[in-house]
Formats: C-alpha cells, sequence, structure tokens
C-alpha cells in the first residue's frame, strides 16, 4: 500500500495523460452525459507555448534536445478553491480548458465517481480501442520466416 | 500542495506589451514616472507595477531573486516560468521590498556583454516628480527631478560607484503602486 | 553614383498578388485542406516537422500549403513561427524502448524478441507508378462518378481496403543495442542526467558535444544528411554500418510541471529511430567491440533517421581515436552546412541587390583590363 499523497498524485497522472490524449470536441461529447462541471475562473491560460522534447543519446545514454513540441496549458480554480492544471500537447485550447477544469473537479471525492465512470474510462476504453488496432495492424504485417534453424 | 494563486495578467500577451511600452518609456525618460495601464492581482507584499514589470520581463531564461515571500515567489514561478534564485548575485531580475542588496553585490555585467548585468527592482514608499534628486545623462534634455521616499541613506554613493562602473553596472526600476520609474546606469544623480 | 533603394514597393505587392493566386492554382479544382495536407501528405508534414524541429502536424501542413510544397520553405515558415511562443519547458526523455511500435526492423538479427514488423512501408512496392491513383480527377472517365459533385467523388469510392489485423502479443520489444551489450559487444552509452545544451539559445561552438551535434543533425537538411551518410559508405570516412534496428510509431511525452512536483503525460509524438551498429577495432584502453550511431527524428522518416545515425557515427572519430580525414567526420563542415533553413537563407541572400559592391566589382576589373591593354601596348 503506497502512500495517499503518491497514490492520489497516480490517480491524478492517469487522468492527465487520457484527458491529454483526447481532443476538446471528444472530452465536451463526453460531459454531454455527465453532471455539469461547476463553475472556474481562470487562472493561466489557455496558452500556447512549446516544451523542448529530449531523446538520449543512442537511446539510453545521455539527454538531448531533439525538438520542439506545441503543447497548450490552463490552471483554472474553483469555487471550493481546489486548482486543476492541464499540459496538453498540441493547439486546442477548448481541450486545454476542459482538462484544466475536469482535472480540478476530479480532485473532489464527491464528484470524481460520476466524472471518472463518465469520461474519463470512456476516453480511456477508446484510447486503448485505437491503439489496440495500431498493435492488431502491426502484428500483421509481422514476418513468420520459415527456418529450419534459429541463430543468434 | 496547492498554494493559493490568483491570476497574472488579464490579458498576457497585450498586457505584457503595454508594460514593456512603459517600461521602456521609462527607461528613455529616466526620472519620469509612468503609470502602469495593466496591472496584475499580485499577492502582498508585490507591488502591483513590480509584479508587472517581472511578469513582462522574466522568464525561464531570467532568474528571479525576491524578499517578498514564498505565496510571491510561488505567484512569479507559476505566471513567468522563472526560476527562483538562492542569491541576487544569480539574479537576472531582483525585487526588493524590504532593504535591497547593494548594487556592487548584483550581477554587473561584462565588458564585452555589458547587457548581462541585472536589474534591480526596488519597492518605495514613494515617487513624486519635481523635487529630490537631480538626474542629468542620456534621454534628459537638462535635468529631470525625482522624489523617491524610502530608499536607504547612503544609495547616492552606491549609485555614484554604479555609474561609474559604466558600461558595466546595473539598472535599478523604482515601483510604487501601479508606478514606476528608472534609473539607468548612465544617469548621473545628485541629492537634491 | 545613385542607387535607387526604393521603388520596389508597388512590384512587391503585385509580385505578392500572384503568388497568392500561383498557390491557389486553377479555383475550379477544389481547394486543399490543411487536414487533407496532414492525411494524404502525411511523409512531407513529418520532414517539415523535423527540419523546422517543431512537432505541430496542423502548423506543419498548414506550412506546406502556404509554401506551395517546398518543403525548405515550409519548414522556415514553422522555424519563424516558433520563435512567437513561449518555452515552457523540457520533457523527460523519451522513452523510445517503450514506443507503441507501427515498425521495427533489424538487419543484424533476424529472430529477435518481438520480431520483424514490417509496418506501413514503401519497401517491397515495385515503384510502378500507381494509375489507378490518378483516376478521381474531375472529368476523367468514370462514367460511376459523372453524377457527383468533384472533390466528394474520392471520399468513399477510392477507400483502400482496411489493413489486415493479427491477433498482438504484449510481447516486449527490447532494443538491439541492448541484446548487443548484454553480452558486453556493445560500448556503453555514456549515462548522466545533465542538462543538455541547447543551439536554439547557445550557438554553436566547437568542439560541439555529441548532444549538441544530435540535435543540429535531428533538425538538419535530409537531403544533405544523406549525400553525407552515403559518402561514408562509398568510403569517406571508415564505416562499416549495419542497421542495428529501426523503429517507428507512438512515444508519450511527458514533462513535470513545477506546480505538480510529478512527471505527467501530456500526449503522444510520432518518433523514428536507428540504431547504426558500427564494428570498432578497439585502443590501448578498450578492447574491440560495436559502437553506435544513433538517429532520431520527428514523425515517420526513416531514411533521415538512418543518415543522421550514420553521420552521427562518423562524427565520433576523434572521440573514437580514429583518424578524420572525410567531410562526413568533420563537425565544423557538417554542424555548419546541414541547417538547411540557414543554409537557403545565406544562398538565397545572393538575389538581394548587390549593386553597389558590383560597381566596385566593375571598376576594379576595368582598370585592370585598361592597365594591362596599356602594358601590351607599350
Amino acid at each position: 500500500m503506497q502512500d495517499p499523497e503518491t497514490e492520489r498524485n497516480a490517480a491524478r497522472r492517469r487522468w492527465m495523460g487520457i484527458l491529454a490524449r483526447a481532443s476538446g470536441a471528444e472530452i465536451a461529447g463526453r460531459l454531454a452525459a455527465a453532471p455539469a462541471l461547476p463553475a472556474h475562473r481562470r487562472l493561466r491560460g489557455p496558452e500556447t507555448g512549446l516544451v523542448m522534447a529530449r531523446g538520449r543519446q543512442g537511446g539510453d545514454g545521455a539527454p538531448f534536445n531533439l525538438g520542439e513540441v506545441t503543447v497548450t496549458r490552463c490552471s483554472v480554480c474553483l469555487e471550493d478553491g481546489r486548482i486543476g492544471h492541464a499540459y496538453v500537447a498540441g493547439r486546442d485550447a477548448r481541450q486545454a480548458e476542459l482538462a484544466a477544469v475536469l482535472d480540478a473537479a476530479l480532485q473532489d471525492p464527491a464528484r470524481q465517481p460520476a466524472l471518472l465512470a463518465a469520461v474519463v474510462e470512456p476516453l480511456a476504453t477508446f484510447q486503448a480501442a485505437r491503439a489496440a488496432k495500431d498493435a492488431a495492424r502491426a502484428a500483421a504485417t509481422r514476418v513468420q520466416f520459415f527456418t529450419m534453424a534459429t541463430m543468434r | 500542495m496547492n498554494a493559493p494563486l490568483t491570476p497574472g495578467f488579464a490579458e498576457p500577451v497585450l498586457d505584457a506589451q503595454r508594460c514593456f511600452r512603459a517600461v521602456l518609456e521609462a527607461m528613455a525618460r529616466p526620472g519620469r514616472v509612468q503609470a502602469l495601464p495593466a496591472l496584475p492581482e499580485a499577492p502582498a507584499p508585490l507591488a502591483p507595477a513590480a509584479a508587472a514589470v517581472l511578469l513582462t520581463l522574466a522568464d525561464a531564461d531570467t532568474p528571479v531573486w525576491l524578499d517578498a515571500g514564498e505565496a510571491a515567489a510561488a505567484w512569479l514561478r507559476f505566471h513567468a516560468g522563472c526560476p527562483i534564485a538562492a542569491s541576487a548575485a544569480e539574479a537576472t531580475f531582483a525585487l526588493a521590498g524590504g532593504v535591497p542588496p547593494a548594487l556592487r553585490d548584483l550581477s554587473q555585467g561584462t565588458e564585452e556583454e555589458p547587457h548581462r548585468s541585472a536589474t534591480l527592482l526596488v519597492q518605495v514608499a514613494a515617487l513624486a516628480e519635481g523635487g529630490g534628486w537631480r538626474l542629468t545623462g542620456p534621454g534628459i534634455e537638462r535635468e529631470h527631478r525625482l522624489l523617491a521616499a524610502g530608499l536607504p541613506a547612503g544609495f547616492e554613493a552606491e549609485w555614484a560607484a554604479n555609474h561609474a562602473r559604466f558600461p558595466r553596472g546595473v539598472d535599478v526600476i523604482l515601483c510604487a503602486g501601479d508606478r514606476l520609474a528608472a534609473l539607468p546606469r548612465t544617469t548621473r544623480l545628485e541629492a537634491g | 553614383m545613385y542607387v535607387a533603394v526604393k521603388g520596389g514597393e508597388r512590384a512587391i505587392e503585385a509580385a505578392h498578388a500572384w503568388l497568392a493566386e500561383e498557390r491557389r492554382g486553377d479555383p475550379a479544382l477544389p481547394e486543399l485542406s490543411v487536414e487533407q495536407i496532414g492525411q494524404q501528405l502525411g511523409l512531407a508534414v513529418d520532414r517539415v516537422m523535423a527540419e523546422g524541429a517543431c512537432f505541430d502536424r496542423g502548423l506543419a501542413a498548414l506550412a506546406i500549403k502556404q509554401a506551395r510544397g517546398d518543403l525548405i520553405e515550409a519548414a522556415f515558415l514553422l522555424r519563424a513561427y516558433r520563435t512567437t511562443l513561449p518555452r515552457f519547458g523540457a520533457s523527460l526523455p523519451l522513452d523510445t524502448g517503450a514506443m507503441r511500435i507501427r515498425r521495427r526492423v533489424s538487419a543484424t538479427y533476424k529472430d529477435l524478441p518481438g520480431g520483424q514488423v514490417l509496418g506501413p512501408t514503401f519497401d517491397y512496392t515495385h515503384r510502378l507508378l500507381d494509375f489507378a491513383l490518378a483516376c478521381d480527377r474531375p472529368g476523367s472517365p468514370d462514367p460511376g462518378r459523372e453524377s457527383q459533385a468533384p472533390g466528394l467523388t474520392a471520399a468513399e469510392g477510392n477507400a483502400p481496403p482496411s489493413a489486415p489485423e493479427a491477433p498482438a502479443k504484449a510481447a516486449a520489444m527490447p532494443r538491439v543495442t541492448s541484446i548487443l551489450a548484454q553480452e558486453g559487444l556493445m560500448q556503453p552509452e555514456t549515462p548522466g542526467e545533465a542538462e543538455p545544451p541547447d543551439l536554439t539559445r547557445e550557438p554553436l561552438s566547437f568542439p560541439a558535444d555529441r548532444p549538441v551535434r544530435l540535435q543540429a543533425l535531428a533538425r538538419g537538411d535530409e537531403g544533405f544528411l544523406l549525400g553525407l551518410g552515403y559518402s561514408t559508405q562509398r568510403g569517406y570516412g571508415n564505416a562499416h554500418p549495419f542497421v542495428g534496428e529501426i523503429r517507428m510509431g507512438e512515444v508519450a511525452v511527458e514533462i513535470e510541471p513545477p506546480e505538480l512536483g510529478f512527471p505527467i503525460e501530456i500526449g503522444e509524438i510520432t518518433v523514428t529511430e536507428c540504431q547504426m551498429v558500427n564494428q570498432f577495432a578497439g585502443s590501448k584502453t578498450e578492447p574491440a567491440q560495436f559502437t553506435r550511431g544513433y538517429g532520431l527524428t520527428f514523425g515517420h522518416g526513416e531514411r533521415k533517421a538512418m543518415a543522421m545515425a550514420l553521420v552521427d557515427r562518423s562524427l565520433r572519430a576523434a572521440e573514437l581515436g580514429e583518424e578524420a580525414t572525410a567531410p562526413a567526420q568533420s563537425e565544423e563542415f557538417v554542424l555548419y552546412h546541414c541547417d538547411n533553413v540557414e543554409a537557403t537563407g545565406f544562398v538565397e541572400h545572393l538575389k538581394l541587390p548587390h549593386y553597389v559592391d558590383f560597381q566596385s566589382e566593375l571598376e576594379k576589373i576595368r582598370q585592370m583590363r585598361a592597365t594591362a591593354l596599356r602594358e601590351a601596348a607599350e
């Protein structure tokens, strides 16, 4: 059993990652079937900037700067004082703001179960299916060698 | 984890441009007091003008040192994205609400790259034109008068030494409420 | 001497108006949308993102449209746009080992864990022009489509059949280099978490560290690096490369925002990675082993990643105590000339007015000729 803070952060990290992979329209589509989001105040953004993506030399060595990625971020505050943050790749301001409001609302234990069920889990299922489709197509292009013996 | 945060500029790009213009005017006309047209909701004890200047000028490449406490530092880091320097000597921008650090202790730039020096923001009790110091130098036709209330005794002597280090040396922005005036290192200052 | 310095404005305006018309082409044909470019010219988008050093498919597609398909001009537009955006920070290093693989091949091991996955590749195509792709032109002889509006005809009728699917095993796909490393046959990479230098902030200086070289190569021109890589294979440099592995797919980008204090994923990007395995004869201090040339690029850019890996390896000559005689082994030569935005700026500036410079050359040549003629006559 991990300590509660680590566990809360892990849950938060998960939904932030799922919301980052969903477009603003996809999130808004899911929100239609969810309890209304609380009112919020913008603290910062939504604003678009850059994050320098880094690789590692040789794949596993010291880091180097590969190139930048556009990122949109937003931070909001709910009336109860909860703060939500979002950083999402791309330039979708609506996605960033909805993700920030959801991040704040999901930290509220009273709202969390309904929002997870209506928004986060369906998006996760959709994203997993999309990834599985790619994996299945890749698997179909895997070469099945006819060999007499294996070599190393 | 969640420090109470307030918003920065209402219109980050436009407000920063307006403030930049005001700082430019202040630097071009040393001793003339500029009122800032756009102010953020800065946490106390940050003066609104000082907060606006830092939001305008500071970013991830400019370490900032300030003596305004943890809430102000967190607010600034959040909105400007600047690192917080451990000491004034390491800072590109230093902000003093209390007794300012000695000018000679701040980054002076080099003879080759004098622009790498620090800019010191000092929150003063009041700023007024027409009395106080007599300022002369580039950007001033004859002389400008400026009264800055609340600077430590000995500032004039420190400033003379700073001026003498040209092209190295520190530029100072004096802030009071929503107003500011600048002392670029080229300005000569005599007690009035 | 009088030199006109004004007077071009109206000519420039007219030139820009004509350019806009040329860009649009025949207005009777449907206009290309940015989405169409992103979807159907995806590899051009990938190349512009790589050389523009900015991952954003929509912006790269827009740049291609605006540049009329001139990919260097498009990379230039993207580089110019990125300067208007604030830098929020840097990502954690991408974990290409955890890539969602769409393609992964090795030329060194046939049966490696995870297997050879061809993915959507041009390899094994016959390079025969496929005229079936040309039949969606409005006005083309296709009686079945006559009643449909132009532009809509291709929408459904031309969709290729779905690619086959097969059950995907959740097998790990270790990097080939780690297989060699297990036997101690692969030179380990220098570990470390030092903040890498960033040549978008600090100009190049020499000798350049490997992180700077890799950054410059990653944003370098594919054609230039391809030619240099090829030169290493043809004997200009001492290269004996094998493709240890090429992998292409999606990797998560993680950042650690200071206000959170823990890392979060901000999405996925497509990258191509190439590990070139090269023999190394050994030195006084090191036994014979394999060394790596490394290529990593935004998008699906296999040729670029391979060329980058070849050039990365050849630039390691000094570090590995090898004789450096070939162009691809000279870091000043490679790094100063691989950036196509810089190169195009300096080459193309030659067409701007040099009237005064040239006037002085003209005077000088006339004088020299006059002197020579006079001397010949004497």
